[in-house]
């Protein structure tokens, strides 16, 4: 029997379907699935001339479009394993990503390609560019004029695509790290088929659904909305990194495409419930509506659920390291009652969870603990950390290893995780990880910074509120604008502090430690 | 009618989003978005603001890039009042 992975899923549905559209970038352009399947053997091809070789990593540096999706399949084709940075993101800490799992070759966009040089420049890395232009007819994917220029110059020979196997490399997901710098995720072909092959069974998909491709592609939940319609034939609508942020202009466009299966962050869904105008359409095509990332209060899921009354929703959980590794069916009345956020749920089979104290002992139902999760969804280990990979499994006698998520639950007597909270300075916004100790790595940079320290609040409406304190050197006062301006250049946005404390000295526990308690209490 | 919208609006940054910060320093030119001042749930809120505070309803299309300064917030916000 040939080898399952990822890339042999669009193989599959190409050859059933391949008239079929596979992937749609809303009023730019679309693909089918032979274009897509063509489009990425010729960035296989491509990758291989430039000296690609099975097990490398290719960096990705672009928007989402349907380029990306072909050098996705074309990175996997090649046998290499795909590293999507963001975007958005200073190039500085995109350099860094990519310089530290050694890319060798990056795709990225012209208007990005001076900066990040640069940066790469700065740490002696010299990966193989492609930049991609944009085109004057929006209709012509960016990509095949690059291949095309590429091929001008010097052809690129015609390789069959390489045979991974389920313990194959296939992407690794960079995230934030507690010690300032982000830490790279890496996930196999089998790690990823395991969780579509849960998708498959319990969303049953069929190939008239449209899925939508919300989150960016360096997020986890890009790998259900990618390759699980790619498997069963179905559409891919693909929603770019503006207008993702943007409800009012969300909600007709999952009108317009025909969008069943929806999948975000709860902070996207509640952004919509209260300022998407929601009332102006009918969302009849709808069929599922999954959401992860975060814990979605009750008042917030209620009013997404009063709009769209159709589809089924499933709370999703699981750190990058599992994807998902537990889910809950939200059931269609909400009882009136209800204030506590609904459970995360039962583990994803094939995988098995425990609930362990700090000596890793299992606890009794309704204790306290912190979930470990085994089975074929749990990461490989973090990329080039070995200190950290041996702190993050749990080893059992049978020599079973058991990924500690840091979340602490209790798990009920039918099986069911009600998550408790964080073990550890791990908090989460709009869906994304944040450690708080990375913002403190980065403020430190700060020239006019002596000492900081990060909290984050509970925020009724928005979720959470990052505060940062700091004292100052020689007295000099940076100001609040410019502590932002200088954070937009080295953090991702989402991890920009909403607020700035200037104190004469931070605040010290009894063991001189920073005493994150007590700055929790300032207002 | 013209309405003081720039101080209005100003006020609203300074306390929702810049709590703390010297008024002086938030200029009508200061970058809002760029520079990390505004993200987009507090473009939302901006907005919403904007909207209840004026009277006025802003459409995802006549927003793209308008609010990056106090002086763009304000010719957006003039331009849908109505005039005497």
């Amino acid at each position: 029997m040939e080898a399952r992975n990822l890339h042999g899923l669009l193989a599959q549905s190409a050859r059933r379907n391949p008239g079929a559209v596979a992937v749609v970038d809303p009023g730019v352009n679309e693909l089918t699935y032979d274009e897509v399947d063509r489009l990425s053997d010729r960035v296989r091809d491509r990758l291989r001339a430039c000296g690609v070789n099975p097990g490398d990593r290719v960096g990705l540096y672009i928007r989402k479009s349907v380029d990306s999706i072909a050098i996705l399949f074309g990175a996997l084709k090649a046998g290499a394993a795909y590293v999507p940075v963001d975007p958005d993101a200073p190039a500085e800490r995109c350099a860094y990503i990519l310089d530290n799992c050694a890319v060798r070759v990056i795709i990225t966009e012209s208007r990005l390609e001076r900066a990040l040089t640069t940066e790469l420049n700065r740490l002696g890395s010299k990966p193989v560019i492609i930049a991609l232009e944009e085109t004057a007819d929006r209709a012509i994917p960016p990509l095949q004029v690059a291949l095309d220029r590429c091929d001008a110059i010097t052809p690129a020979t015609s390789r069959s695509s390489h045979p991974s196997t389920s313990a194959d490399l296939a992407y690794i997901l960079y995230t934030s790290g507690s010690t300032g710098r982000p830490k790279g995720v890496m996930l196999t072909h089998g790690n990823a088929l395991s969780f579509v092959d849960w998708c498959s069974e319990t969303f049953e998909p069929v190939t008239s659904d449209v899925f939508s491709s919300h989150a960016p592609l360096h997020f986890d939940l890009s790998i259900l909305d990618v390759y699980v319609p790619i498997k069963h034939g179905a559409r891919i609508v693909l929603i770019g990194e503006e207008l993702g942020k943007d409800p009012l202009a969300l909600a007709p466009l999952i009108v317009e495409q025909g969008i069943t299966m929806w999948y975000s962050t709860p902070s996207i869904l509640s952004l919509m419930a209260n300022y998407g105008k929601l009332e102006r359409f009918r969302f009849d095509g709808l069929r599922v509506v999954n959401f992860a990332g975060e814990v979605f209060p009750i008042p917030q899921l209620k009013a997404i659920k009063a709009r769209w009354t159709a589809p089924r929703f499933f709370n999703l959980y699981g750190p990058t390291e599992t994807n998902v590794c537990t889910y809950q069916e939200i059931p269609r009345e909400i009882p009136e009652t209800q204030t506590e956020a609904f459970p995360i749920g039962r583990i994803c089979q094939p995988n098995r969870g425990r609930v362990v104290d700090l000596d890793g002992r299992d606890v009794a139902k309704g204790e306290i603990g912190e979930l470990v999760v085994n089975g074929p969804n749990v990461m490989v280990g973090y990329w080039n950390l070995p200190e950290n990979n041996a702190r993050a499994f749990l080893v059992d006698d049978s020599g079973e290893r058991w990924y500690h998520t840091g979340d602490l639950v209790v798990e009920t007597d039918d099986g069911v995780y009600i998550y408790r909270g964080r073990r550890d300075r791990m908090v989460k916004r709009r869906g994304y990880r944040v450690e708080l100790g990375e913002i403190e790595a980065a403020l430190a940079r700060h020239p006019a910074i002596r000492e900081s320290a990060v909290v984050a609040v509970e925020d009724g409406s928005a979720g959470i509120r990052v505060r940062a304190y700091f004292s100052a050197r020689n007295g000099d006062r940076p100001s609040i604008i410019a502590l932002k301006q200088f954070c937009s250049e080295h953090l991702p946005r989402y991890m920009i502090p909403d607020t700035f404390g200037l104190l004469e000295s931070l605040p010290r526990t009894s063991t001189d430690k920073i005493d994150y308690q007590r700055l929790k209490t300032l207002t | 009618m013209r309405q003081d919208v720039m101080p209005a609006v100003k006020s609203f940054i300074l306390e929702k989003f810049l709590p703390g910060e010297d008024p002086q320093l938030l200029t009508p030119t200061t970058e809002l978005m760029r520079s990390g001042i505004l993200d987009s749930l507090a473009t939302l809120e901006l907005v919403t603001f904007l909207e209840q505070r004026f009277g006025i309803e802003l459409e995802a299309h006549e927003l793209g890039g308008k609010l990056n300064s106090l002086a763009e917030i304000e010719r957006l916000v003039q331009a849908k009042l109505p005039t005497a």
